[in-house]
Protein backbone atom coordinates (compact mmCIF):
# COMPACT_ATOMS: atom_id res chain seq x y z
CA UNK A 1 0.00 0.00 0.00
CA UNK A 2 1.57 3.34 -0.72
CA UNK A 3 2.57 5.18 2.47
CA UNK A 4 0.18 8.41 2.88
CA UNK A 5 2.45 11.59 3.71
CA UNK A 6 1.47 14.69 6.48
CA UNK A 7 1.25 18.34 5.33
CA UNK A 8 4.28 18.69 6.73
CA UNK A 9 5.94 15.94 4.84
CA UNK A 10 8.01 18.03 2.84
CA UNK A 11 9.77 19.93 5.59
CA UNK A 12 11.11 16.85 6.90
CA UNK A 13 12.87 16.18 4.34
CA UNK A 14 14.17 19.43 3.85
CA UNK A 15 15.59 19.12 7.53
CA UNK A 16 17.26 16.04 6.23
CA UNK A 17 15.03 13.69 8.54
CA UNK A 18 15.51 9.61 8.08
CA UNK A 19 11.88 8.62 7.49
CA UNK A 20 10.11 5.24 8.20
CA UNK A 21 6.70 3.84 7.55
CA UNK A 22 4.30 4.14 10.77
CA UNK A 23 0.78 3.45 10.94
CA UNK A 24 0.58 3.82 7.35
CA UNK A 25 2.66 7.32 7.05
CA UNK A 26 5.66 8.22 5.76
CA UNK A 27 7.03 9.60 8.88
CA UNK A 28 10.25 11.40 10.31
CA UNK A 29 11.85 8.53 12.93
CA UNK A 30 14.61 11.12 13.58
CA UNK A 31 16.11 14.28 12.55
CA UNK A 32 19.75 15.04 14.68
CA UNK A 33 19.51 11.54 16.75
CA UNK A 34 16.87 10.29 19.06
CA UNK A 35 18.72 10.79 22.57
CA UNK A 36 19.28 14.29 21.30
CA UNK A 37 16.32 15.00 20.19
CA UNK A 38 14.43 13.39 23.66
CA UNK A 39 17.01 15.36 25.88
CA UNK A 40 16.19 18.58 24.09
CA UNK A 41 12.18 17.99 25.05
CA UNK A 42 13.37 17.12 28.21
CA UNK A 43 14.94 20.35 28.69
CA UNK A 44 13.87 22.68 26.41
CA UNK A 45 11.39 22.58 23.68
CA UNK A 46 11.00 20.59 20.89
CA UNK A 47 8.15 20.01 18.02
CA UNK A 48 6.43 17.18 16.60
CA UNK A 49 4.33 16.70 13.48
CA UNK A 50 1.79 14.73 14.64
CA UNK A 51 -0.81 15.40 11.77
CA UNK A 52 -0.86 11.67 11.28
CA UNK A 53 -3.35 11.44 14.46
CA UNK A 54 -6.97 11.19 13.38
CA UNK A 55 -9.58 13.49 13.78
CA UNK A 56 -13.21 12.36 14.25
CA UNK A 57 -15.69 15.13 14.65
CA UNK A 58 -19.44 13.99 16.22
CA UNK A 59 -21.86 16.77 15.31
CA UNK A 60 -25.82 16.86 16.87
CA UNK A 61 -28.20 16.54 19.56
CA UNK A 62 -27.00 13.49 20.90
CA UNK A 63 -23.07 14.11 20.21
CA UNK A 64 -22.92 13.71 24.40
CA UNK A 65 -24.38 10.32 24.69
CA UNK A 66 -23.25 8.74 21.67
CA UNK A 67 -19.50 9.39 23.17
CA UNK A 68 -20.63 8.17 26.78
CA UNK A 69 -21.92 5.09 25.01
CA UNK A 70 -18.72 4.65 22.66
CA UNK A 71 -16.73 4.91 25.96
CA UNK A 72 -15.72 3.77 29.48
CA UNK A 73 -15.14 7.01 31.44
CA UNK A 74 -17.49 9.83 31.89
CA UNK A 75 -18.57 12.44 29.20
CA UNK A 76 -21.90 13.77 30.27
CA UNK A 77 -20.15 15.67 33.14
CA UNK A 78 -17.79 17.35 30.21
CA UNK A 79 -17.21 21.24 30.59
CA UNK A 80 -16.74 22.52 27.10
CA UNK A 81 -12.87 23.45 26.59
CA UNK A 82 -12.39 19.53 28.89
CA UNK A 83 -10.56 16.69 27.77
CA UNK A 84 -10.66 12.85 28.32
CA UNK A 85 -8.50 10.21 28.23
CA UNK A 86 -10.23 6.69 27.43
CA UNK A 87 -10.88 4.14 24.94
CA UNK A 88 -13.07 2.28 22.77
CA UNK A 89 -13.48 -0.98 23.44
CA UNK A 90 -14.97 -3.82 21.86
CA UNK A 91 -17.75 -5.87 23.85
CA UNK A 92 -15.10 -8.62 25.00
CA UNK A 93 -13.48 -5.57 26.36
CA UNK A 94 -10.25 -5.51 24.51
CA UNK A 95 -9.62 -2.24 22.98
CA UNK A 96 -10.11 -0.90 19.49
CA UNK A 97 -8.01 2.15 19.94
CA UNK A 98 -7.11 4.74 23.18
CA UNK A 99 -8.39 7.93 22.52
CA UNK A 100 -8.60 11.56 23.76
CA UNK A 101 -12.56 13.22 24.02
CA UNK A 102 -12.73 17.28 23.08
CA UNK A 103 -16.15 18.32 24.53
CA UNK A 104 -16.75 21.38 22.05
CA UNK A 105 -20.37 21.54 23.21
CA UNK A 106 -22.98 19.73 24.25
CA UNK A 107 -23.73 18.99 20.16
CA UNK A 108 -19.58 18.68 19.32
CA UNK A 109 -17.74 16.28 20.59
CA UNK A 110 -13.90 15.89 18.81
CA UNK A 111 -12.31 12.35 18.90
CA UNK A 112 -8.38 12.55 18.59
CA UNK A 113 -7.82 9.10 18.05
CA UNK A 114 -4.49 7.19 16.69
CA UNK A 115 -3.28 7.10 13.27
CA UNK A 116 -4.13 4.15 11.19
CA UNK A 117 -3.64 3.72 7.41
CA UNK A 118 -6.62 4.92 5.16
CA UNK A 119 -7.06 8.30 7.58
CA UNK A 120 -7.59 6.52 10.76
CA UNK A 121 -10.55 4.15 9.12
CA UNK A 122 -10.69 1.79 11.88
CA UNK A 123 -12.15 3.86 14.23
CA UNK A 124 -14.32 5.92 12.09
CA UNK A 125 -15.39 2.65 10.74
CA UNK A 126 -15.80 1.39 14.32
CA UNK A 127 -17.76 4.77 15.51
CA UNK A 128 -19.69 5.21 12.52
CA UNK A 129 -21.33 1.81 12.95
CA UNK A 130 -22.47 2.06 16.37
CA UNK A 131 -24.53 5.65 15.66
CA UNK A 132 -28.11 3.64 14.88
CA UNK A 133 -30.15 5.30 17.00
CA UNK A 134 -28.56 8.37 18.15
CA UNK A 135 -29.15 11.66 16.59
CA UNK A 136 -25.61 12.24 15.46
CA UNK A 137 -23.62 12.25 12.68
CA UNK A 138 -19.39 11.06 12.62
CA UNK A 139 -17.27 12.84 10.33
CA UNK A 140 -13.83 11.52 9.95
CA UNK A 141 -11.88 15.02 9.35
CA UNK A 142 -8.09 12.92 9.73
CA UNK A 143 -7.20 14.22 6.71
CA UNK A 144 -8.67 18.03 6.59
CA UNK A 145 -6.69 18.45 9.88
CA UNK A 146 -2.86 19.01 10.87
CA UNK A 147 -1.66 18.70 14.19
CA UNK A 148 2.05 19.68 15.62
CA UNK A 149 3.09 19.05 19.20
CA UNK A 150 5.11 21.41 20.84
CA UNK A 151 6.64 19.54 24.02
CA UNK A 152 8.99 20.70 26.76
CA UNK A 153 9.32 23.05 29.74
CA UNK A 154 9.97 25.83 27.73
CA UNK A 155 6.23 25.76 25.69
CA UNK A 156 4.34 27.91 27.32
CA UNK A 157 7.03 30.64 27.40
CA UNK A 158 7.59 30.05 23.93
CA UNK A 159 3.97 29.92 22.81
CA UNK A 160 2.27 32.60 25.28
CA UNK A 161 3.35 35.77 23.04
CA UNK A 162 2.45 33.60 19.55
CA UNK A 163 -1.07 32.69 20.60
CA UNK A 164 -4.03 34.70 20.85
CA UNK A 165 -7.40 33.55 22.13
CA UNK A 166 -9.70 33.96 25.04
CA UNK A 167 -7.12 32.50 27.86
CA UNK A 168 -3.64 33.13 26.85
CA UNK A 169 -1.40 30.25 26.57
CA UNK A 170 0.38 30.09 29.74
CA UNK A 171 -3.06 30.17 31.25
CA UNK A 172 -4.25 27.18 29.96
CA UNK A 173 -5.37 24.17 32.10
CA UNK A 174 -3.89 20.96 32.13
CA UNK A 175 -6.16 18.60 29.70
CA UNK A 176 -8.11 21.82 28.66
CA UNK A 177 -8.32 23.37 25.20
CA UNK A 178 -9.52 26.83 23.63
CA UNK A 179 -9.80 28.39 20.39
CA UNK A 180 -7.54 31.20 18.63
CA UNK A 181 -5.13 31.80 16.11
CA UNK A 182 -1.30 31.76 16.00
CA UNK A 183 0.45 33.23 12.88
CA UNK A 184 -3.12 34.64 11.82
CA UNK A 185 -4.06 30.52 11.52
CA UNK A 186 -7.25 29.43 13.53
CA UNK A 187 -5.98 26.82 15.70
CA UNK A 188 -7.66 24.92 18.74
CA UNK A 189 -4.67 24.64 21.43
CA UNK A 190 -4.86 22.23 24.11
CA UNK A 191 -2.32 21.44 27.26
CA UNK A 192 -1.65 18.09 26.37
CA UNK A 193 1.19 15.66 25.36
CA UNK A 194 2.41 12.48 25.01
CA UNK A 195 6.07 13.07 26.22
CA UNK A 196 5.48 13.90 30.61
CA UNK A 197 6.60 17.24 29.96
CA UNK A 198 4.56 20.48 29.81
CA UNK A 199 3.37 21.01 26.46
CA UNK A 200 0.43 21.83 23.41
CA UNK A 201 -1.23 20.13 21.59
CA UNK A 202 -1.72 22.96 18.37
CA UNK A 203 -4.56 21.60 15.38
CA UNK A 204 -5.18 23.51 12.36
CA UNK A 205 -6.37 23.51 8.92
CA UNK A 206 -3.81 21.17 7.23
CA UNK A 207 -3.49 23.69 4.63
CA UNK A 208 -2.14 26.12 7.53
CA UNK A 209 -0.03 23.31 9.17
CA UNK A 210 3.59 24.69 7.53
CA UNK A 211 3.21 28.05 8.28
CA UNK A 212 2.48 27.21 11.97
CA UNK A 213 5.72 24.69 11.94
CA UNK A 214 7.71 26.83 10.12
CA UNK A 215 6.99 29.85 12.99
CA UNK A 216 7.27 27.79 15.52
CA UNK A 217 10.83 26.54 15.25
CA UNK A 218 11.94 29.93 14.16
CA UNK A 219 10.66 31.72 16.62
CA UNK A 220 12.00 28.57 19.17
CA UNK A 221 15.35 29.63 17.92
CA UNK A 222 15.96 31.57 21.22
CA UNK A 223 14.85 28.37 23.30
CA UNK A 224 17.43 26.25 20.97
CA UNK A 225 14.21 24.37 19.91
CA UNK A 226 14.51 21.37 17.75
CA UNK A 227 12.12 19.10 15.72
CA UNK A 228 11.74 16.07 16.99
CA UNK A 229 10.88 12.82 15.60
CA UNK A 230 9.05 9.53 16.05
CA UNK A 231 12.13 7.34 17.83
CA UNK A 232 12.33 10.36 20.45
CA UNK A 233 8.68 10.53 20.80
CA UNK A 234 8.67 6.69 22.37
CA UNK A 235 11.69 7.05 24.30
CA UNK A 236 9.69 9.78 26.24
CA UNK A 237 6.14 8.55 26.07
CA UNK A 238 8.19 5.41 27.29
CA UNK A 239 9.73 6.88 30.18
CA UNK A 240 6.54 7.80 31.99
CA UNK A 241 4.99 4.69 30.96
CA UNK A 242 2.18 6.39 28.59
CA UNK A 243 1.02 3.47 26.78
CA UNK A 244 1.49 2.98 23.19
CA UNK A 245 -1.81 1.25 21.19
CA UNK A 246 -0.51 -1.88 19.16
CA UNK A 247 2.26 -2.89 21.96
CA UNK A 248 1.26 -2.40 25.36
CA UNK A 249 -2.76 -1.94 24.52
CA UNK A 250 -4.95 -4.15 21.84
CA UNK A 251 -7.66 -5.43 21.19
CA UNK A 252 -6.96 -8.28 23.21
CA UNK A 253 -6.24 -6.53 25.98
CA UNK A 254 -8.63 -4.97 28.77
CA UNK A 255 -8.33 -1.63 30.33
CA UNK A 256 -8.44 -3.15 33.94
CA UNK A 257 -5.25 -4.98 33.32
CA UNK A 258 -3.05 -2.33 31.77
CA UNK A 259 -3.57 0.51 34.60
CA UNK A 260 -6.29 2.03 32.67
CA UNK A 261 -8.85 1.19 34.77
CA UNK A 262 -9.24 4.40 36.59
CA UNK A 263 -10.96 5.67 32.83
CA UNK A 264 -13.61 3.39 33.13
CA UNK A 265 -16.92 4.05 35.05
CA UNK A 266 -18.61 1.32 35.96
CA UNK A 267 -21.64 3.88 37.43
CA UNK A 268 -21.91 4.62 34.19
CA UNK A 269 -25.39 4.06 31.74
CA UNK A 270 -24.05 1.12 29.19
CA UNK A 271 -21.65 1.37 27.31
CA UNK A 272 -19.73 -0.89 24.73
CA UNK A 273 -17.90 -3.46 26.58
CA UNK A 274 -18.96 -2.63 30.07
CA UNK A 275 -20.65 -6.32 30.86
CA UNK A 276 -17.42 -7.72 29.72
CA UNK A 277 -15.38 -5.62 31.86
CA UNK A 278 -17.49 -6.17 34.98
CA UNK A 279 -17.35 -9.84 34.56
CA UNK A 280 -13.71 -9.48 34.60
CA UNK A 281 -13.56 -7.40 36.93
CA UNK A 282 -15.71 -9.61 39.32
CA UNK A 283 -13.99 -12.93 38.29
CA UNK A 284 -10.45 -11.04 39.22
CA UNK A 285 -7.74 -9.83 36.80
CA UNK A 286 -5.46 -12.84 35.92
CA UNK A 287 -2.59 -10.83 34.74
CA UNK A 288 -1.34 -7.10 34.92
CA UNK A 289 0.87 -4.54 33.01
CA UNK A 290 4.18 -4.29 34.85
CA UNK A 291 7.43 -2.33 34.97
CA UNK A 292 10.45 -4.26 34.63
CA UNK A 293 14.75 -2.66 34.95
CA UNK A 294 16.79 -4.60 33.10
CA UNK A 295 20.14 -3.93 34.47
CA UNK A 296 22.57 -6.02 31.79
CA UNK A 297 22.13 -8.54 28.63
CA UNK A 298 20.40 -5.50 26.11
CA UNK A 299 17.46 -4.19 25.40
CA UNK A 300 14.32 -6.47 26.77
CA UNK A 301 11.89 -5.49 23.17
CA UNK A 302 8.64 -6.33 22.61
CA UNK A 303 7.60 -9.83 22.34
CA UNK A 304 10.53 -11.08 24.25
CA UNK A 305 9.39 -13.83 26.90
CA UNK A 306 9.04 -12.94 30.70
CA UNK A 307 10.12 -15.57 33.02
CA UNK A 308 9.86 -17.02 36.64
CA UNK A 309 12.34 -19.83 37.60
CA UNK A 310 12.65 -20.90 33.67
CA UNK A 311 9.30 -21.03 33.07
CA UNK A 312 7.20 -17.74 30.56
CA UNK A 313 4.74 -15.90 32.70
CA UNK A 314 4.55 -13.15 30.42
CA UNK A 315 5.59 -10.73 27.93
CA UNK A 316 7.80 -7.22 27.02
CA UNK A 317 4.74 -5.15 25.77
CA UNK A 318 7.43 -2.17 25.24
CA UNK A 319 11.30 -1.77 26.34
CA UNK A 320 13.68 0.57 25.46
CA UNK A 321 17.08 2.44 26.62
CA UNK A 322 15.65 5.23 28.45
CA UNK A 323 17.64 8.40 27.75
CA UNK A 324 17.22 10.39 30.95
CA UNK A 325 18.19 7.50 33.25
CA UNK A 326 20.92 5.77 31.07
CA UNK A 327 19.15 2.33 31.91
CA UNK A 328 17.28 -0.24 29.99
CA UNK A 329 13.43 -0.76 31.46
CA UNK A 330 10.37 -2.44 30.23
CA UNK A 331 6.59 -2.33 30.18
CA UNK A 332 5.46 -6.42 30.52
CA UNK A 333 2.20 -8.22 30.57
CA UNK A 334 2.93 -10.85 33.69
CA UNK A 335 0.55 -13.13 34.79
CA UNK A 336 -0.70 -11.99 38.29
CA UNK A 337 1.13 -13.97 40.60
CA UNK A 338 4.20 -12.41 39.68
CA UNK A 339 3.30 -8.73 39.92
CA UNK A 340 4.81 -7.70 43.22
CA UNK A 341 6.90 -4.65 43.08
CA UNK A 342 10.77 -6.19 43.51
CA UNK A 343 9.99 -9.75 42.44
CA UNK A 344 13.10 -11.17 40.62
CA UNK A 345 12.31 -12.19 36.86
CA UNK A 346 14.17 -12.90 33.55
CA UNK A 347 13.84 -12.23 30.28
CA UNK A 348 15.00 -13.81 27.40
CA UNK A 349 17.26 -11.74 25.30
CA UNK A 350 18.78 -13.70 22.43
CA UNK A 351 18.89 -17.07 23.15
CA UNK A 352 20.15 -15.94 27.19
CA UNK A 353 17.97 -15.07 30.47
CA UNK A 354 18.75 -11.60 31.89
CA UNK A 355 17.62 -10.50 35.36
CA UNK A 356 15.25 -8.22 35.36
CA UNK A 357 13.36 -6.64 38.42
CA UNK A 358 9.95 -5.47 39.20
CA UNK A 359 9.44 -1.72 39.58
CA UNK A 360 6.81 0.13 39.92
CA UNK A 361 6.08 2.22 36.90
CA UNK A 362 6.25 5.37 35.49
CA UNK A 363 10.16 4.79 35.23
CA UNK A 364 10.13 9.18 35.22
CA UNK A 365 7.43 10.58 36.91
CA UNK A 366 5.33 13.19 34.57
CA UNK A 367 6.03 16.91 34.66
CA UNK A 368 2.71 17.21 36.40
CA UNK A 369 3.24 14.75 39.35
CA UNK A 370 6.43 15.79 40.42
CA UNK B 1 35.66 10.43 2.70
CA UNK B 2 36.45 7.28 4.41
CA UNK B 3 40.06 6.46 5.73
CA UNK B 4 42.48 4.82 4.18
CA UNK B 5 44.22 3.34 6.23
CA UNK B 6 41.87 0.58 6.81
CA UNK B 7 39.87 -1.79 4.35
CA UNK B 8 35.83 -2.44 4.64
CA UNK B 9 33.16 -5.19 4.08
CA UNK B 10 30.22 -4.82 2.68
CA UNK B 11 28.19 -5.86 5.74
CA UNK B 12 30.14 -2.20 6.78
CA UNK B 13 32.39 -3.01 8.66
CA UNK B 14 36.40 -1.60 8.42
CA UNK B 15 39.45 -3.98 9.69
CA UNK B 16 43.22 -3.02 10.05
CA UNK B 17 46.45 -4.94 10.30
CA UNK B 18 48.56 -4.60 12.85
CA UNK B 19 51.66 -6.82 13.86
CA UNK B 20 49.39 -10.02 12.76
CA UNK B 21 46.52 -8.69 14.74
CA UNK B 22 43.65 -7.64 12.66
CA UNK B 23 41.49 -4.60 14.83
CA UNK B 24 37.98 -4.87 13.25
CA UNK B 25 35.09 -2.20 14.23
CA UNK B 26 32.03 -0.18 12.01
CA UNK B 27 32.07 2.28 9.17
CA UNK B 28 31.02 5.51 10.77
CA UNK B 29 28.09 5.14 7.65
CA UNK B 30 27.25 1.85 9.67
CA UNK B 31 27.03 4.13 12.87
CA UNK B 32 24.96 6.46 11.49
CA UNK B 33 22.70 4.22 10.33
CA UNK B 34 22.49 2.31 13.57
CA UNK B 35 22.66 6.17 15.53
CA UNK B 36 22.89 6.37 19.08
CA UNK B 37 24.59 2.65 19.99
CA UNK B 38 23.72 2.26 23.95
CA UNK B 39 24.51 -1.38 24.42
CA UNK B 40 27.43 -3.66 23.28
CA UNK B 41 27.99 -7.63 23.69
CA UNK B 42 31.48 -8.13 22.80
CA UNK B 43 32.84 -11.34 22.71
CA UNK B 44 35.18 -13.27 24.83
CA UNK B 45 39.27 -13.51 24.13
CA UNK B 46 39.58 -16.84 22.83
CA UNK B 47 36.66 -17.25 21.02
CA UNK B 48 36.77 -18.76 17.22
CA UNK B 49 35.45 -16.77 14.90
CA UNK B 50 34.24 -17.99 10.98
CA UNK B 51 34.63 -15.65 8.35
CA UNK B 52 31.21 -13.63 7.83
CA UNK B 53 30.62 -14.96 11.43
CA UNK B 54 28.62 -12.31 14.19
CA UNK B 55 31.03 -11.48 16.92
CA UNK B 56 29.36 -8.91 17.98
CA UNK B 57 26.37 -7.40 19.00
CA UNK B 58 25.25 -3.92 18.72
CA UNK B 59 21.96 -2.36 20.12
CA UNK B 60 20.72 1.22 19.14
CA UNK B 61 17.61 2.58 20.38
CA UNK B 62 16.07 1.79 17.36
CA UNK B 63 17.62 -1.71 16.53
CA UNK B 64 19.52 -4.67 17.12
CA UNK B 65 22.62 -5.08 14.59
CA UNK B 66 25.65 -7.61 14.26
CA UNK B 67 29.28 -6.76 13.26
CA UNK B 68 30.38 -9.43 11.18
CA UNK B 69 34.06 -10.68 10.86
CA UNK B 70 35.69 -10.19 7.42
CA UNK B 71 37.70 -13.10 7.76
CA UNK B 72 38.12 -16.57 10.48
CA UNK B 73 40.56 -16.27 13.30
CA UNK B 74 40.66 -15.98 17.03
CA UNK B 75 39.16 -13.20 19.20
CA UNK B 76 42.58 -11.88 20.62
CA UNK B 77 41.01 -8.41 22.28
CA UNK B 78 37.76 -6.54 23.08
CA UNK B 79 37.10 -2.81 23.71
CA UNK B 80 36.42 -3.29 27.35
CA UNK B 81 35.52 0.70 27.18
CA UNK B 82 32.56 0.24 24.76
CA UNK B 83 30.76 -1.28 28.03
CA UNK B 84 30.71 1.51 29.85
CA UNK B 85 30.57 4.08 26.94
CA UNK B 86 29.27 2.86 23.89
CA UNK B 87 28.88 5.83 22.35
CA UNK B 88 32.45 5.90 21.19
CA UNK B 89 31.51 3.39 18.33
CA UNK B 90 29.22 6.85 17.42
CA UNK B 91 32.01 9.48 18.60
CA UNK B 92 34.85 7.70 16.71
CA UNK B 93 34.26 4.86 14.96
CA UNK B 94 37.53 4.51 13.40
CA UNK B 95 39.19 4.94 16.74
CA UNK B 96 38.31 4.52 20.46
CA UNK B 97 34.82 3.17 19.25
CA UNK B 98 36.79 0.14 17.86
CA UNK B 99 35.63 -3.33 18.41
CA UNK B 100 37.74 -6.35 18.69
CA UNK B 101 41.18 -7.60 17.83
CA UNK B 102 41.34 -11.14 15.69
CA UNK B 103 43.96 -13.04 15.01
CA UNK B 104 43.38 -14.34 11.53
CA UNK B 105 44.70 -17.63 10.11
CA UNK B 106 45.10 -16.39 6.45
CA UNK B 107 48.08 -14.72 6.05
CA UNK B 108 46.63 -12.18 3.77
CA UNK B 109 43.24 -11.59 5.09
CA UNK B 110 42.37 -7.83 3.47
CA UNK B 111 43.58 -8.63 0.35
CA UNK B 112 39.62 -9.50 -0.71
CA UNK B 113 38.64 -5.88 1.13
CA UNK B 114 37.46 -2.57 -0.52
CA UNK B 115 39.59 0.09 -0.30
CA UNK B 116 38.60 3.44 0.94
CA UNK B 117 37.57 4.43 -2.71
CA UNK B 118 35.34 1.34 -3.57
CA UNK B 119 33.87 1.17 -0.20
CA UNK B 120 32.84 5.24 -0.83
CA UNK B 121 30.70 3.66 -4.05
CA UNK B 122 29.65 0.88 -2.50
CA UNK B 123 27.65 3.17 0.21
CA UNK B 124 26.41 5.66 -3.06
CA UNK B 125 24.86 2.16 -4.59
CA UNK B 126 23.53 1.06 -1.29
CA UNK B 127 22.14 4.58 -0.46
CA UNK B 128 20.66 4.51 -4.36
CA UNK B 129 19.14 1.24 -3.76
Amino acid sequence: MELLLTPLHREHLALGAKMIPFDGFDMPVQYTGIIDEHMAVRERVGLFDVSHMGEIELHGKDAVRFTDYLVPNYVAGMRDGDIKYTQLCYPHGGQVDDIFVYKVSDEYVLLVVNASPEYSVKDFAWIHSHREGFDVTVSNRSIDYGQVALQGPMSPALLEPLFHGPVSAAELGRFKFVKGTIFNCDVLVSRTGYTGEDGFEIYGDAADIVTIWRGLLQAGKDYDIKPIGLGARDTLRFEVCYWLYGNDIDENTNPLETGQGWTVKFEKDDFIGKAALLEAKQRGLTRKLVGLHVPTGGIARTGMEVKKDGRTVGRITSGNYCPSLKKVYAMAMIDLPHTDVGNSLAVGIRGRDVPAELVEMPFIVPFNKR
Amino acid sequence: MYPTDVRYTKTHEWARLEDGMVTIGITSYASEELSDIVYVELPDVGDTVEEGGAFATLESVKAVSEVYSPMAGVIGGANLQLQDEPGLINEEPYGKGWIAKLKPGDTAPLDDLMDAEAYDKYVESERGA
